[in-house]
């Protein structure tokens, strides 16, 4: 039997597995990201931080529905500053394990995103992540930079201008054409994409009490019913684009993992999956793949990517 | 599953808890351990998590600390009900001749678990503690309950005065129980802790903790050691 290896590199930057912990889950404290780290991940991200503190929207603001998960935190964060103990404590702890640190920001407005990493740096992440896909601040802010391929560029210049880290920029699902944001950011200065940001919005009603239930009445969506729409996307932005993409939406399984691998994702974005399969899933999705891997004979993990490409 | 991930119901009766809280019988059948919870909704206000009291009925104990608190005090039979679980781990039912310590708003979770282990046959101590007397919680539910039951008050204005641990470690010195169950603010779990290391008995306490999610994902109720209060809890091994 082939000895099969779940190690990629992203941006130089090797990762144990290809899994990464996605922005928005379990990423408030170090210690909660050392113990997602020590369970597996590859890389983790902690929660999408702006200058300023933001409480967020009240509760309900996740809820679990047939095909996963619907949000609408509303961006909650303690802020820059803070952020920067938090990210400088997860540093330490995730040194010895050999996990990289992706810090994820956001900005109110497109050239604000330089200002976050400006401050950050002193935290030393091994990478950022541009968060210019939240759909859940709409009705505060109007539609996310991901929306307009001139809006995420600018959001992406200025934190290429801010840092000489890896930049991976974050994509929404709910545009026209994927590709053309894609190709944007990158030519602005992304080394990479994450992709997919939350479905929609979509919405929620009590037919009882008759009202939308998540307080800011829409939300993002996530989880199993996502997935295919996430696999069409980063299928399409591997053809776009040269950069290397964190395949992610809905993915639960191993083989939902190789699935987008397949399609092109470099590494693999896990997030909703947590509330399925608990603290344990990313080790779970490590025997399945490995087991996917033997059966059909690979070794490692980039043998298998974009392979449903064809040749 | 229904469009809404909560279960409706209504107020059947509401009973004062102490001088300030009310307890609130519903219609709403759920199966769930002592020391699980629900979240709560009111809708257009919030969804908070409470401890069972009861699970069939649903029974849910409120003491005000907050504006969705205050309106949930004004409750009326009849009145709706909305919400989502039974949510976290709950505690065990290994106690044979259990001491419960209840501390404050502590008291709900420990009076579903006393009348529980009471149903199972077991012989259950109860030292139950509040500021004053107007903030004991749930007196006769643990007084169907317990074989024994000691109060305290801070201000001796019930019971005995002094802290609930006290008591407490005045019935471990004296022997003859074997399993602690433990609920209310955080400096009271941890001199209950130290106790059971010190008489080595096993323990359980229930947390409390602001939570969105409730399910395990939104990392808002890390108790300090990357243990989530909504999912690996609210009880946890002492």
């Amino acid at each position: 039997m082939r000895d099969v290896g779940l190690s990629v590199e992203l941006c130089g930057v090797r990762l144990r597995t290809p899994f990464v912990l996605a922005a928005g889950v379990l990423g408030t404290t170090a210690a909660l990201l050392e113990r997602v780290a020590r369970r597996g991940a590859g890389a983790v991200t902690a929660k999408s931080c702006s200058v300023r503190p933001r409480r967020g929207h009240p509760n309900p603001t996740v809820l679990p529905w047939e095909g996963g998960l619907i949000n609408a935190v509303g961006l909650a964060n303690p802020g820059a500053a803070a952020m920067v103990a938090i990210l400088a404590d997860t540093r330490r702890r995730l040194a010895p394990l050999g996990v990289p640190l992706i810090a994820s920001v956001f900005a109110e407005e497109a050239g604000g995103f330089g200002e976050v990493v400006r401050i950050l740096e002193e935290a030393e992440p091994d990478f950022y992540e541009v968060n210019i896909s939240c759909p859940n601040v709409a009705e505060e802010l109007g539609l996310p930079f991901a929306a307009d391929p001139v809006q995420a560029a600018r959001a992406t210049a200025a934190v290429r201008a801010a840092t000489r880290r890896p930049v991976i920029v974050k994509l929404s699902p709910n545009v026209a054409d994927i590709c053309a944001v894609g190709r944007a950011v990158v030519d602005a200065g992304a080394d990479a994409l994450a992709a997919i940001n939350t479905l929609g919005p979509g919405m929620l009603i009590d037919i009882r009490a008759r009202t939308p239930v998540l307080a800011n009445r829409v939300g993002g969506l996530s989880g199993p019913a996502v997935r295919p729409v996430a696999v069409r996307c980063v299928y399409d932005l591997s053809r776009a684009v040269a950069v290397p993409i964190i395949g992610m939406g809905g993915v639960t399984t191993g083989e939902d993992a190789v699935e987008m691998i397949m399609a092109g994702a470099t590494a693999v974005g896990v997030g909703s999956a947590f509330y399925q399969r608990g603290m344990g899933v990313l080790e779970a999705m490590a025997a399945e793949i490995r087991a996917f891997m033997q059966e059909q004979g690979f070794g490692c993990v980039s043998e298998m990517r974009g392979l449903a490409h064809g040749a | 599953m229904a469009p809404s991930p909560h279960r409706a119901g209504r107020v059947v009766r509401v009973e004062p808890a102490g001088h300030r809280g009310v307890t609130i019988v519903s219609d709403i059948r759920l199966s769930a351990r002592p020391g699980q919870f629900v979240m709560l909704w009111v809708p257009r206000a919030d969804e908070k998590p409470f401890s069972l009291v009861a699970d069939n009925p649903l029974t849910l104990a409120v003491v005000p600390v907050g504006p969705v608190t205050g309106r949930l005090q004004q409750l009326q039979p009849g009145d709706p009900l909305y919400v989502r679980g039974p949510l976290g781990r709950g505690f065990s039912l290994d106690g044979q001749r259990p001491l419960l310590v209840a501390g404050g708003s502590g008291a709900a979770p420990l009076a579903f678990l006393a009348s529980r282990l009471a149903a199972a046959g077991r012989e259950v101590t109860v030292a139950l503690g509040a500021r004053s007397a107007g903030e004991l919680l749930l007196v006769e539910r643990y007084q169907a309950a317990a074989a024994r039951l000691w109060i305290t008050t801070e201000d001796g204005s019930a019971g005995e005065r002094g802290l609930v641990v006290s008591v407490a470690e005045r019935l471990l010195a004296n022997g003859g129980c074997d399993r602690v169950y433990a609920c209310g603010p955080v400096p009271m779990l941890e001199r209950v802790a130290a106790l059971c290391r010190e008489y080595g008995v096993p323990g359980e306490a229930s947390y409390e903790a602001y939570m969105r999610c409730g399910i395990g994902v939104c990392g808002s109720c890390d108790r300090g050691d990357g243990l989530l209060v909504c999912r690996d809890g609210p009880v946890f091994d002492l």
